[in-house]
């Protein structure tokens, strides 16, 4: 007897279905080991075979990683850091993308695709010399050299906003020109409250980018007290490295942050792609 | 010009400026800094010193710059293409119409947004020769695992192994490019009989060549890059057979105050990432395929 189409399509659904609950499963295993570590006391870490639940859990991790580990000090001044990049890069970013889409101007095209192609340059070109003059205007060892570049507009992020702002219709503007509006009334009042989804979107990569980012503050930042993050947890496990437990209390508690952020973001970020142009 | 041309350019050229100064100071200038100190002794405290070809023959001679180069290029071979596989076989699965594909979709890609650093100091755990989890379950199997990082042989390996935790990000740009694709080409195929192999091959392969290409550029230049992973996992070690161009390179620069030699790094750093983005693009007319494209 053959079988029914539908029941074939059911029986193939299913197979998708167990084979994307062991991806998962494979994908939640690290997250997994390192809350099951982070709860763990000592003697329990040389365990063969481990222990997959801690119980009674150790809590006390915390407090050991939290004492050596000055969480609240690191995550305030990512969140300096972060917060200080996204409003550059909001500001800046969609005044650029108006330029580069909105406004018909002779040679337009040119800077945009010198602009395109920059995006193309390793960090590690322009390191240097970007350094060093940071260097000569004695912001060293600040917050600064991690902020101030996007304040002049970050390539990717004005390539999306101009992708969206080429779906807006002309007509919009033209009727705003005509009424006699500048173009920066015009980007201000016209363009911008219709570009909310871009802006959001662009915000969030600019968040991810700027918490994430490893190199820059390593480069830059050589106080303790001034770390973010990202230099913050990497440094414990050069000093506190065998103790996985408190290790990964540590590496716990810096991911909370980004678990919150995903959980509001999620959405945008994940059906956002749509929006970015990429697929072009 | 007309008038109007005139007043139009006055006023995006003013729209632009902000970018436009940025890109003089942070991309223009370090270019052609960058490129005289790659000709120079410079230390930061002194001017730069005029040495001609010097710096690009030590760093011929060097050892480690060579070995650097050579594990970068490794890495680039396996994470591209693993890469592209992980990413492509998880946006297959992604996009099957299931109720509950949401959460799915949310627990693979939340990964690749996770820091670096944090996923890295999570992998040592994970990956621990005797300790981890990674060689537990191996033993189940009776497979005895290997010391992973530990290793000389299976560093830079784990490493890229590990990297596939981030791998969410190129499912979410194939998704995208999946969905794109019109539901007709598969409704006449499955009318002529085709497999899902078939269609797979013919129909969605071809349709979203545009995100390969896409991955490809972005992939290549990251990995080329490679610095975050192996630099806190590591530090280059063992026996510097994870160290990866970008972190000889910040040595130069930053631990040994360098500037003339890591700039002359950068340098090449730079004509191999053109020589490969360019290679890429040249192939790309081969078989990237735009659909309702004439071309």
């Amino acid at each position: 007897m053959r079988l029914g189409k539908r029941t074939k399509e059911r029986i193939m659904m299913n197979i998708f279905r167990a084979l994307l609950i062991i991806v998962v499963a494979v994908y939640m295993l690290p997250f997994f080991w390192m809350i099951s570590t982070s709860l763990k006391p000592d003697r329990d870490l040389f365990l063969m075979p481990p222990k997959w639940f801690p119980i009674p859990p150790e809590w006390s991790n915390y407090k050991q990683a939290i004492e050596y580990f000055p969480f609240l000090r690191y995550f305030i001044n990512s969140v300096i850091i972060t917060a200080g990049s996204v409003l550059g890069t909001l500001l800046v970013s969609p005044l650029v993308a108006y330029g580069f889409s909105k406004i018909y101007w002779p040679g337009r095209d040119v800077f945009f695709y010198i602009m395109l192609s920059t995006m193309m340059l390793p960090f590690a070109v322009t390191m240097i010399p970007t350094f060093i003059i940071f260097k000569k205007l004695g912001l060293v060892n600040t917050f600064w050299p991690l902020i101030i570049p996007s304040f002049f507009g970050v390539p990717i992020h004005i390539f999306l906003i101009r992708q969206f702002f080429n779906t807006i219709p002309d007509d919009f503007i033209d009727a705003a020109r005509v009424d006699g509006a500048t173009e920066l009334q015009i980007y201000w009042k016209v363009m911008l409250p219709l570009s909310k989804p871009i802006l959001l979107l662009v915000g969030l990569f600019q968040f991810i980018a700027s918490w994430n980012n490893y190199l820059g503050p390593l480069i830059y930042l050589t106080d303790e007290e001034k770390y973010p993050l990202a230099l913050g947890l990497p440094l414990f496990l050069t000093r506190y490295g065998t103790h996985w437990n408190w290790m990964m209390a540590a590496s716990t508690l810096s991911i909370i942050p980004i678990v919150v952020f995903f959980f509001f973001a999620q959405s945008y970020l994940i059906e956002g792609i749509k929006l970015s142009g990429l697929k072009e | 010009m007309t008038r109007m041309q005139r007043k139009n350019f006055r006023k995006g050229f003013l729209f632009i400026l902000p970018w436009l100064v940025g890109f003089a100071i942070f991309t223009v200038y370090p270019i052609v800094a960058s490129f005289y100190f790659s000709f120079t002794e410079y230390h930061v405290t002194k001017p730069p010193v005029w040495v001609g070809l010097e710096n690009y023959r030590k760093l011929f001679k060097d050892v480690l710059f060579t070995k650097s180069l050579a594990n970068t290029l490794y890495y680039a071979a396996g994470l591209v293409p693993i890469g592209l596989v992980v990413g492509l076989f998880l946006a297959l699965l992604l996009v099957q119409p299931l109720k509950e594909i949401v959460l799915y979709r949310g627990v693979i890609y939340f990964p690749s947004i996770v820091p670096a650093y944090a996923f890295a100091t999570v992998g040592i755990w994970f990956f621990h020769p005797y300790l981890g989890f990674v060689n537990y379950i191996l033993s189940f199997f009776g497979i005895d695992g290997p010391m992973w990082l530990s290793d000389e042989k299976w560093a830079k390996f784990t490493i890229i192994l590990l990297a596939q935790w981030g791998a969410g990000g190129t499912a979410l740009i194939y998704m995208a490019a999946i969905k794109d694709i019109p539901k007709e080409l598969y409704e006449a195929a499955i009318l002529d009989g085709a497999t899902r192999w078939q269609m797979f091959r013919k129909i969605t392969l071809p349709l979203i060549s545009p995100a390969t290409l896409y991955y490809l550029v972005t992939a290549t230049l990251a990995a080329l890059q490679i610095f975050d992973l192996p630099q806190i996992m590591t530090g280059g070690g063992p026996a510097n057979s994870t160290l990866s161009y970008v972190m000889y390179l910040y040595r130069h620069a930053f631990s040994y105050v360098n500037m003339g030699y890591a700039s002359a790094m950068a340098w090449i750093l730079f004509l191999i990432s053109a020589f490969f983005t360019f290679l890429i693009f040249k192939t790309s007319r081969r078989w990237v395929f735009y659909y309702g494209s004439k071309r």
